[in-house]
């Protein structure tokens, strides 16, 4: 009884990106890039939202396990003989090492996982703006050395000739991962500790939980999503893992607060919301057609649009969409026979 | 003699004292912000970009400088009390994270509004330029922009601390920031005060944005952006919650990059923000209020 009711919360995110995934499988390849862009979104997305949305805690740091996730598939993969012609700065080990695609995404969220720990190890104990601002500095970091190392990548240019297997199956199975493990995640008694943290810090330390310990586990766990996602992403198009930065930063932050950081549904549907929005203005900037009319925007209109929405998301509705709630399907409500018993229970 | 020992030239030392100026302003005006509303204003950098292009409207008019300067100074400040109205007051009751995105978010969408009105090349101001060319000081020649801008730092800051310890507004200012809700209870004007540290605030970003300005002359939409994310980390180095820490910490920071990105050769220098990222950190570890900060940390209440 309580797993049948319990299903849905897991349902409804799968259902809605193999339906993401679906429909791109149908649409022309114009459009199937965005589609593809969604997918690895949401991916990202879940990442931010398993140490964000289960502890409450701010965190800009998850773009650069993405990133390192991005580096680490990308920097496997490109075949030896173009590494030495696009990369001529990388060190011998990366140089004369390579693996698979599968072997790439699963080392991808390996590298996620060991830097989120490594970093996490000493910055879990901060929380509030110390802690995101802390992890700001981290991300600043991993894109400074990304940026400019030329001997572990190719520096200010893109990833060039990363096998691009990242199509649509794989971008959906990606996503379909993600959400298993992030809800897997919150059931678990240590996502449940975690997000008793969030709730009532005095009262989960009264209950002998460790919130440094539960943070550091999320974040772990977060990072090898990130890591993964990063992995995915690589594989999709030419990526200049430096550039992985304040923009995706801003972009997936804000599809995590408008879809709601305290559930999974609303990280999600917020990223399929905005991600669709940010498409279509992206889309518009080389006309697009709304029902017979032929609209232009400019370039950056989409961060506009997106930048206006969680602001306003932000004042008037601070939970998000799903207002921080799973899906659940409408339940009969029992009758109430005593009132007094009522008030006792509730 | 210790500055021929480090390899250092006096023109450097100069430049360095002048970002560290620039600096400690930005540092102040995010502080000051910080201490009334709790909000670390991420969207500082783009309120200084937007007096920037003023500024640089002001050339392409032919307006004579101090008009265009009082102009910058007028786009700045209006648009610090458009932000506080529309997004900050509203927000104000939340817990400083969120509006920590607010604030991004409201960067984002300034800095996107730039790229479209005026392209990414943006605009050049350079009526200022002028202030590009050394003074001979007893043989040595220094840039007339960096002694201009370690003055005006210098006087600001203390126009600025006799405004806080030697005025009833400064008084209530800083009451406010030590306990916003006991400071109202005692009869300080909440909306006041917040218009207030709006208000110099943003006319110190003018400031800062028509010096920097001088040394970046041409305008674009991540003008000041990277400027911001240093000074934010400096701020944070010195103590969020008090107006001195905050100037010191911002200054350090300038003055680091400036000394820093002179001295070493630019395949080292490049990872200055690398260093200085690391050192926030382990700052924000070892002393999670701040290095110039004293007595103990505030214990979380229930």
């Amino acid at each position: 009884m309580n797993v049948a009711r319990r299903l849905p919360e897991l349902l409804a995110p799968a259902v809605l990106v193999l339906a993401t995934a679906l429909l791109g499988f149908e649409l022309s390849s114009y459009l199937q890039a965005y589609f593809l862009d969604t997918l690895v979104k949401v991916a990202i997305v879940i990442a931010l939202y398993v140490f964000i949305g289960n502890s409450g805690v701010l965190s800009f740091g998850t773009i650069s396990f993405v990133a390192l996730g991005a580096w680490t598939a990308g920097v496997l993969t490109v075949p030896q003989s173009q590494k030495k012609i696009t990369m001529p700065g990388l060190s011998h080990f990366l140089l004369t090492h390579n693996v698979g695609n599968v072997a790439s995404l699963a080392l991808a969220a390996a590298a996620g996982a060991v830097f989120a720990l490594a970093v996490g190890l000493p910055l879990m104990r901060l929380s509030g703006l110390a802690a995101g601002i802390a992890t700001f500095a981290v991300l600043g970091i991993t894109y400074n050395v990304l940026t400019y190392d030329q001997s572990i990548g190719p520096g200010l240019n893109a990833f060039s000739s990363v096998p691009q297997t990242t199509g649509m199956w794989q971008a959906a199975v990606g996503g379909l991962i993600c959400v298993a493990v992030a809800y897997a995640y919150q059931r678990t008694r240590f996502g449940r500790m975690l997000r008793a943290t969030r709730e009532d810090h005095a009262a989960a330390a009264a209950a002998g939980i460790s919130t440094y310990r539960q943070r550091l586990l999320a974040f772990t766990l977060s990072g090898a999503l990130a890591g993964f996602a990063g992995g995915i992403y690589v594989h999709l198009l030419p990526l200049q893992v430096g550039g992985l930065y304040l923009d995706l930063t801003f972009i997936t932050l804000a599809m995590l607060v408008v879809g709601g950081s305290g559930s999974l549904l609303g990280a999600v549907v917020g990223t399929l919301a905005l991600n669709g929005i940010y498409s279509f203005f992206s889309a518009a900037t080389n006309t697009v057609d709304v029902l017979g009319w032929h609209l232009t925007v400019p370039s950056g209109t989409a961060e506009i649009v997106l930048g206006v929405l969680m602001a306003v998301v932000l004042i008037l509705r601070p939970a998000g969409i799903t207002g921080g709630r799973e899906f659940s399907l409408p339940r009969r409500r029992r009758p109430v026979v005593d009132l007094e018993k009522a008030r006792v229970t509730t | 003699m210790i500055l021929a020992f480090l390899n250092l030239s006096w023109p450097v030392f100069a430049d360095a004292l002048a970002l560290g100026g620039i600096y400690a302003l930005m540092a102040v005006g995010i502080g000051l912000v910080f201490g009334v509303l709790r909000l670390v204003n991420f969207a500082y950098g783009q309120l200084m970009m937007a007096g920037a292009f003023a500024l640089a409207y002001g050339d392409q008019w032919g307006l004579p400088n101090w008009l265009s300067i009082l102009f910058c100074f007028g786009v700045v400040l209006a648009l610090s009390v458009l932000l506080d109205h529309l997004v900050f007051r509203p927000l104000r009751t939340h817990s400083p994270a969120v509006m920590l995105v607010a604030t991004f978010a409201v960067a984002f969408v300034l800095q996107n509004i730039a790229l479209i009105a005026w392209g990414s090349f943006g605009k050049t101001a350079g009526s200022l330029a002028v202030l590009q060319a050394p003074w001979d000081i007893h043989g040595v020649e220094i840039r007339k922009i960096a002694i201009i801008a370690i003055v005006t730092a210098a006087g600001c800051l203390v126009l600025l601390q006799l405004l806080l310890t030697r005025t009833p507004v400064g008084l209530h200012m800083r009451a406010a920031s030590m306990d916003f809700r006991t400071a109202r209870m005692l009869g300080v004007r909440a909306n006041r005060v917040i218009g207030g540290a709006v208000l110099i605030s943003g006319l110190l970003a003018g400031v800062a944005a028509v010096m920097l300005s001088v040394e970046q002359p041409q305008i674009t939409s991540t003008f000041a952006l990277s400027d911001t994310v240093y000074v934010l980390m400096g701020v944070v180095l010195g103590g969020l919650n008090r107006p001195i820490p905050a100037t010191l910490g911002g200054f350090s920071i300038g003055f680091a990059f400036g000394l820093l990105g002179g001295v070493l050769p630019s395949n080292q220098s490049q990872y200055l923000p690398s260093f200085i990222f690391a050192a926030v950190i382990v700052v924000l570890l070892v002393r999670p209020n701040g290095l110039f900060t004293r007595g103990g940390a505030a214990v979380e209440r229930v």
